[in-house]
């Protein structure tokens, strides 16, 4: 087992069932502090559900996630720290309807980490200024764009001072006319030094803010390589099939 | 104007803009559209006026022309064909307060008009503050010492005394604040992932729900000091009460249910990614999103749980209801037992029919958020 502070997530041998459906098969993946991952694929190939598995929204059944060091297992106490460590951004943002942008923040911070209201409203609003939207601070999520409602979201992410930041198709259900400034965003923060792990089917983001880009298909990892090898040179038959298909998207 | 072309659908010159016509304005225009628009609807309007023709007059002519409005005789009833509604004025003691000491029905007066009046100021979301959960506690404890006395000069008046409006509220209200957060315990121990405290809540629910609520209250009465040392007997109203939250509960948390199942799964899981433990996700993320969206639901459970109090008479504790059979024991206006019950009926009809309109009020306040 690799035992390494430079390590952010390591993930060994990785297995996933849904009942009888092999949903991972034999993971193997490594993950650098401060590296940017983009994972990509077809949808069902089983990267947004290798993505919850870092952060144990979903149990694995076989094999071994250690994140910061901290073994995943049922263990409550590991799992809670691995969380507080790190911080996810969803494709349907899942902010809080009921609280304004401000408690959406200072939820996290308050209620899991014992921080001061007080500080937590601090950092809160200078996230938001940050990504854009400190002029929403009192608005409730429903009165915000999908494009400010996912900012917001990316500011939740970061109050907790994660090591680590999760994305799961972060602009997949943003208008066209909405990516580009989550992009912007994302951008920023890769270059910030912060570990991204992140599941899209933006190959521009892959090109430009990646580390190391991951193929997978049917619950495996068929390639990974530097955005620069992955792009010119992709060695499997069914990663050039799905970037042959995505550059048809976009030209069309 | 030169167009080079000029086809039927484009507006030529400026479009008039005309009144409707009269046949739909004004409230003739109203009384046409909404009683005589079609042969059908002219056939449903004379039948409905003829049926209102048979009833209203009569009734009116029972309830209010021939009617008797104050006496203390009852024979002087006996000669008229309306309604004898002096009964109510001779027996509004029993019926509001049952057998709670005649000199002492002041105290009960005081617990329904305080009860009422938080009640008015719970209803108005502006009150919606931390200090009115502290006010309700005060008034608790208020109604308690002024039921109960035995303090303060008050004179010692035992739970088999309460009777009539101030014991029906009381009840009611201990139902339901104790029933709701029985509730959602039950709802959120239904979808727990201990399996002894899913098992043990749905087994709850699932009896009870599958019990009428008099065999509850049979339950409490009989079964329960049969389990008991024979040394301890507990109140039988607190036996009773404690039925009614149960019954309320079990209902209440299949409601509640539906409120959690209906919060997207995405909530969940913002909530754990954020390190929240399962109480504070609950508490802070999860309830007030379900309980917000099942309050109208809910408000029907609450209606039903007021209607609900009056089986308490069933096992001998006299509530409005109860208190007003009693009183119908006296020959000589048993007769007039009718117009005792429509004051009755009346009573809950108020206290029902502004809780059924604030629901709605309510509903349409949420739905504009």
């Amino acid at each position: 087992m690799l035992v390494n502070k430079d390590i952010a997530v390591s993930i060994e041998g990785l297995h996933k069932w849904y009942g009888d459906f092999h949903a991972l098969r034999d993971i193997n993946l490594y993950v650098g502090r401060g590296e940017r991952v983009v994972i990509c694929g077809p949808s069902g190939s089983g990267k947004s559900s290798l993505l919850r598995c870092i952060n144990r929204l979903e149990t694995h059944q076989r094999g071994d996630i250690h994140v910061n060091g901290i073994k995943l297992d049922s263990d409550i106490d590991s799992i809670r720290e691995v969380r507080q460590q790190t911080s996810m951004v969803f494709q349907q943002f899942n902010l809080f309807p009921h609280l304004n942008v401000l408690d959406n923040l200072t939820i996290g911070p308050v209620y899991s980490m014992h921080a001061r209201p007080i500080d937590a409203k601090e950092h809160a609003l200078q996230l938001l200024e940050r990504v854009r939207v400190l002029d929403q601070a009192h608005k409730f999520p429903g009165q915000l764009s999908g494009g400010q409602q996912q900012r917001v979201a990316i500011a939740r992410a970061l109050i907790t001072n994660p090591e680590i930041l999760l994305f799961d198709e972060p602009t997949s259900s943003l208008d066209p006319e909405m990516i580009s400034e989550v992009l912007d965003v994302m951008i920023e923060l890769a270059t910030t030094g912060i570990t991204m792990i992140v599941v899209t089917h933006e190959m521009g983001f892959a090109r430009h803010a990646a580390d190391l880009v991951v193929f997978m298909d049917e619950g495996e990892i068929l390639e990974a390589a530097a955005p620069e090898a992955f792009f010119s040179r992709p060695e499997n038959a069914r990663t050039i099939q799905f970037l042959d298909k995505l550059d048809l998207a976009v030209a069309s | 104007m030169n167009h080079k072309r000029t086809s039927s659908y484009v507006v030529r010159g400026d479009g008039q803009r005309l009144p409707p016509p009269t046949s739909h304005v004004g409230w003739l225009g109203a009384i046409r559209q909404s009683l005589f628009a079609n042969p059908t609807n002219v056939v449903f309007t004379l039948l409905a006026a003829t049926l209102l023709l048979l009833i209203i007059p009569p009734l009116l002519r029972w309830a209010i022309l021939d009617a008797i409005w104050y006496t203390t005789d009852p024979t002087a009833c006996r000669t008229i064909a309306g309604a004898c509604w002096a009964v109510v004025a001779e027996k509004y003691r029993v019926i509001l307060f049952g057998t709670y000491p005649y000199t002492e029905q002041w105290r009960g007066a005081l617990v329904v008009g305080l009860i009422t009046l938080l009640a008015i100021v719970t209803a108005i979301p502006r009150c919606w503050k931390a200090w009115l959960i502290g006010l309700w506690f005060v008034t608790a404890t208020l109604c308690t010492i002024l039921m109960f006395g035995g303090v303060f000069g008050l004179r010692y008046v035992s739970t088999a005394s309460w009777g009539g409006l101030p014991l029906t509220m009381i009840v009611f209200l201990i139902t339901v604040g104790l029933g709701l957060p029985l509730a959602i315990v039950l709802a959120l121990g239904r979808r727990s992932e201990l399996p002894v405290v899913r098992m043990v809540c749905i087994g709850i629910i699932e009896i009870v729900r599958g019990l009428p609520l008099v065999s509850v209250l049979f339950m409490m009465i009989i079964f329960v000091p049969l389990f008991l040392p024979s040394e301890l007997t507990i109140d039988k109203l607190l036996r009773a009460l404690i039925g009614m939250v149960i019954f309320f509960g079990a209902y209440a948390a299949e409601v509640v249910r539906g409120g959690l199942q209906a919060i997207p799964i995405g909530q969940y899981d913002a909530a754990r990614a954020l390190g929240l433990r399962y109480w504070p996700a609950t508490a802070r993320i999860i309830l007030p999103q379900a309980l917000r969206i099942v309050i109208p639901a809910l408000m029907n459970d609450i209606i039903r749980a007021f209607k609900n109090t009056t089986f308490v008479s069933i096992i001998g504790i006299f509530d409005v209801l109860g208190a007003t059979k009693a009183s119908m024991r006296d020959v000589d206006w048993v007769r007039y037992a009718t117009e005792a019950y429509i004051f009755v009926a009346l009573l809950f009809f108020i206290y029902c029919f502004s809780m059924s309109k604030y629901s709605e009020f309510i509903a349409r306040r949420l739905e504009r958020k």
